[in-house]
């Protein structure tokens, strides 16, 4: 049954602190606006994402009521929901919240909801619906916006009855947390943001028989892995972004010090263990290190943690760990086993658990005629760049950076070469956090999801390193960052051009440049300048630390341009179709 | 090599499960044979019975994605056990009052029934498995097939032991099992190949 509330007035009783639970008061009537937000603050959400329109009019009626929900106003809902996940991927343990309007707004989510979605990140997003009885009528601003986003969230509700609606955001946030992360939306129709009914949040811990907690680690398993270790002469581990959502970086480093195993590490891997540590390979892969490519293709036994293995990974798939003779996976999700790889053991679980207890097992060892060759591919292979030009080059804008980040900023990257670079460039003594969108490669990430990182993260630095090309495609963003004085410095890597792609174009398409030229891009200074964000530019590598310094004292957002020389490329690389032994170094 | 594979899907009574359901099994790449909805005993779970034209490898992977959807809550492959696999066809046939006798005496043959009769045409019942139903289908085009329907294939495991119990999912407890479950899937274990 549905009541429409008509007395508006008496809001004030639903701003008064929640009760404590366990006193006997009698439930509160609230309207489904009120019952969602109060169930936001019994999740510990703190920030939300959003833009209002006509059906989230009732949610945002009634935001000014709870103070402790710090609303940011972005400029699209897109730079929202990147916003949701860069808050979420930085904090473990929270949820990036997004809300937006019915339609155009909805679906204006879906690039959001499907970064978050390939690269695991818990967010909650709740849209706004036209009223239940309109739905299906095609009124307006109506859109199938769990039809839309199907496929890229991990699931989806749409709120039928103003009694379900706090259940429904309790398993939604449970739902988005727990096991593999994912974003999670909730289809809110306007009428039961407006209907009343006594509020309730429920007690104890969800539970959905359809949805089982992840299994503790198989022993039997452990104990085999345990051996195969015990008996490899060039094992090699490789950790993803899975060893970052588990926390066990720990647990990580404490294995490969044990058994003396060098780790590699994925693009979104990135972080998860000290680039300088005597046990660190690289990246892997397409773009990966040499002497990553080289180790994980001469390695006997290959432990893969909390990774999907992908094409970035594996380059052609049949070029893809030749030797090895045991190939272990360890994943939270059972069907990224044997998805595209087929391991001879397979564990499910948590990594961090996973690892704790893998490494009760572990004895001691090290091959040290291994050791020593992955030393030698290491001197032979660096990750190195060349100047040809004198022109600035971007890994010396990145040395400079990285130079001040003390091991404890927090790095967002974008899309492209700027991407690669960023993640190659990453030299953190200790694990440390590099965000990027690894997974759907959705240029306009960075710049409205560091606005998350920092809101997340108040007491640590931001960089977010960005082309120029991606940076426009949500440079709306620089309005809230102003306005919010969001304190994050960005660092545009600016090369006139969509750099990957016409990387691509000069190496595997004859050369033909097409559609890439980014001359007519904005004059960066004056647009910083128009938004009221501090903004620097130049081409000199003698005022780039000077900029840095300024910008990081600056208390609020600057950008920083960087033109960097137009023809500056990514190596190593794996000219596409070929192997992962077939990478192009810088010469 | 592909084959068809028979799995049997336990899924939460909720709107938009189907949907779920066939959306994840398109956009993994695999084709859907045949797919039928039904409720159980109990009326919160539905049973899908679904056949997927797949190679083995595929097969388990479209077994793990769909037991990953939230509203799915067991799957079981049961390709190849001792298996009932049944399907229904309803067929309105050509039949004038004279010309009957040939028409019921195959109808008899194959266990089927007239579940209408009309002035110039019945309709015909048959159930069985689908090879069974194509057969008849041959032998009946002959006598002018005016209509047809044929459902989806459900199908059960023989013997006494249920497959998959709803008393398994009885929820007790916070203690995540401690046994892999039957998904938890070792895809491949030892299978040596990468
Ligand atoms: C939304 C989106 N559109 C297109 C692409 C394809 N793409 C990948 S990298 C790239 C070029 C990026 O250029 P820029 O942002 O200037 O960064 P650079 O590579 O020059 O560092 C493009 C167009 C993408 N990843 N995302």
């Amino acid at each position: 049954m549905i009541t429409t509330r008509t007395d508006q007035r008496s809001s004030a009783a639903a701003s008064t602190a929640a009760t404590p639970d366990g006193l006997a008061e009698p439930p509160r009537m609230l309207t489904g606006a009120q019952i969602a937000l109060e169930s936001l603050i019994r999740e510990g959400v703190d920030t939300i994402f959003g833009y209002p329109g006509g059906a989230n009019l009732w949610l945002y009626r009634h935001l000014p009521d709870y103070p402790a929900l710090h609303h940011v106003l972005v400029r699209h809902e897109q730079g929202g929901a990147h916003a949701a996940d860069g808050y979420a991927r930085s904090k473990r343990g929270s949820v990036g919240v997004v809300f937006a309007t019915s339609g155009p707004g909805a679906l204006n989510l879906v690039t959001g909801l499907a970064t978050a979605y390939m690269d695991s990140v818990p967010v909650v997003a709740i849209t706004g619906q036209v009223s239940s009885t309109a739905i299906g009528t095609d009124s307006f601003q109506e859109s199938d916006v769990i039809g839309s986003t199907m496929s890229v969230v991990k699931h989806s509700y749409l709120i039928t009855r103003v009694e379900d609606i706090a259940p429904t955001i309790k398993e939604a946030f449970h739902i988005a947390r727990s096991g593999r992360p994912g974003p999670v939306l909730v289809d809110f129709p306007k009428d039961l943001q407006a209907a009343v009914t006594a509020f309730n949040y429920p007690e104890g811990p969800v539970r959905r028989r359809s949805y089982p907690a992840p299994p503790r680690p198989d022993p039997a398993k452990l104990r085999q892995i345990a051996e195969l270790i015990k008996g490899a002469k060039r094992p090699v581990i490789l950790a993803g972004r899975g060893v970052l959502i588990a926390g066990a970086e720990e647990e990580l480093a404490e294995l490969a010090h044990q058994a003396h195993i060098p780790v590699g590490w994925t693009l979104l891997g990135t972080g998860a263990f000290p680039v300088t540590d005597p046990m660190a390979l690289q990246m892997v892969g397409f773009m990966g290190a040499g002497y990553t490519n080289k180790a994980v293709c001469e390695a006997d036994v290959l432990i893969m943690v909390g990774m999907r293995c992908d094409d970035r990974v594996t380059t052609r798939l049949d070029s893809f760990a030749p030797r090895v003779e045991h190939l272990v996976h360890i994943d939270i999700d059972p069907a990224e086993i044997g998805k595209n790889v087929i391991p001879h053991v397979s564990v499910v679980a948590d990594a961090k658990v996973a690892l704790r207890e893998l490494n009760l097992l572990v004895e001691p060892k090290r091959e040290h005629a291994w050791l020593t060759q992955i030393d030698q591919w290491k001197e032979e292979h660096p990750v190195r760049f060349t100047n040809h030009t004198g022109l600035l080059q971007p890994q010396q804008v990145l040395e400079e950076m990285y130079a001040r980040c003390e091991d404890e900023a927090i790095v967002l990257a974008d899309v492209g070469q700027n991407q690669i670079w960023a993640a190659l460039w990453f030299n953190y003594r200790k694990p440390g956090l590099f965000l990027n969108s690894g997974g759907t490669g959705t240029m306009g990430y960075a710049f409205p999801a560091s606005m998350g990182a920092k809101l997340a993260n108040p007491h640590k630095t931001v960089f977010c390193v960005t082309g120029e090309g991606g940076f426009v495609m949500n440079m709306q963003e620089m309005a809230t960052m102003v306005e919010n004085n969001i304190d994050v410095n960005v660092v545009i890597l600016n090369n006139s051009s969509l750099g990957m792609v016409r990387q691509f174009q000069d190496d595997f398409y004859d050369g033909v440049r097409s559609a890439v030229d980014l001359t007519f891009t904005p004059d960066f200074v004056k647009l910083g300048d128009a938004f009221g964000m501090k903004a620097m530019s130049t081409d000199r590598l003698e005022d780039v630390g000077p900029m840095l310094d300024e910008a990081m004292a600056h208390k609020g957002p600057v950008l920083l341009n960087f033109n960097i020389d137009p023809n500056a490329n990514v190596y190593p690389i794996v000219p596409l179709g070929m192997g992962m032994l077939d990478f192009v170094e810088a010469s | 090599m592909t084959q068809s594979r028979l799995l049997s899907v336990l899924v939460d009574n909720k709107p938009g499960v189907l949907q779920r359901v066939a959306s994840m099994i398109r956009r993994r790449g695999f084709n859907i044979d045949s797919l039928s909805v039904g409720p159980t005993d109990d009326d919160t779970i539905s049973r899908m019975t679904i056949t997927v034209h797949v190679g083995r490898q595929q097969a388990e992977q479209a077994t793990k994605q769909l037991a990953k959807l939230i509203d799915v809550i067991t799957i079981d492959d049961i390709t190849g056990l001792r298996n009932v696999a049944h399907e229904l066809v309803l067929m309105r046939m050509q039949a004038p009052p004279g010309e009957r006798t040939e028409l019921l005496n195959l109808v008899d043959i194959f266990r089927g029934r007239i579940v209408d009769v009309a002035a110039s045409s019945v309709i015909i019942e048959v159930t069985g498995s689908a090879e069974k139903i194509d057969n008849f289908i041959e032998l009946m085009r002959p006598f002018g097939i005016k209509e047809l329907a044929r459902s989806g294939v459900v199908a059960l495991v023989r013997g006494d032991q249920a497959r998959i119990r709803l008393m398994d999912f009885a929820i007790d407890g916070d203690e995540p099992p401690t046994e892999p479950s039957r998904l938890q899937g070792v895809a491949g274990d030892n299978t040596g190949t990468v």
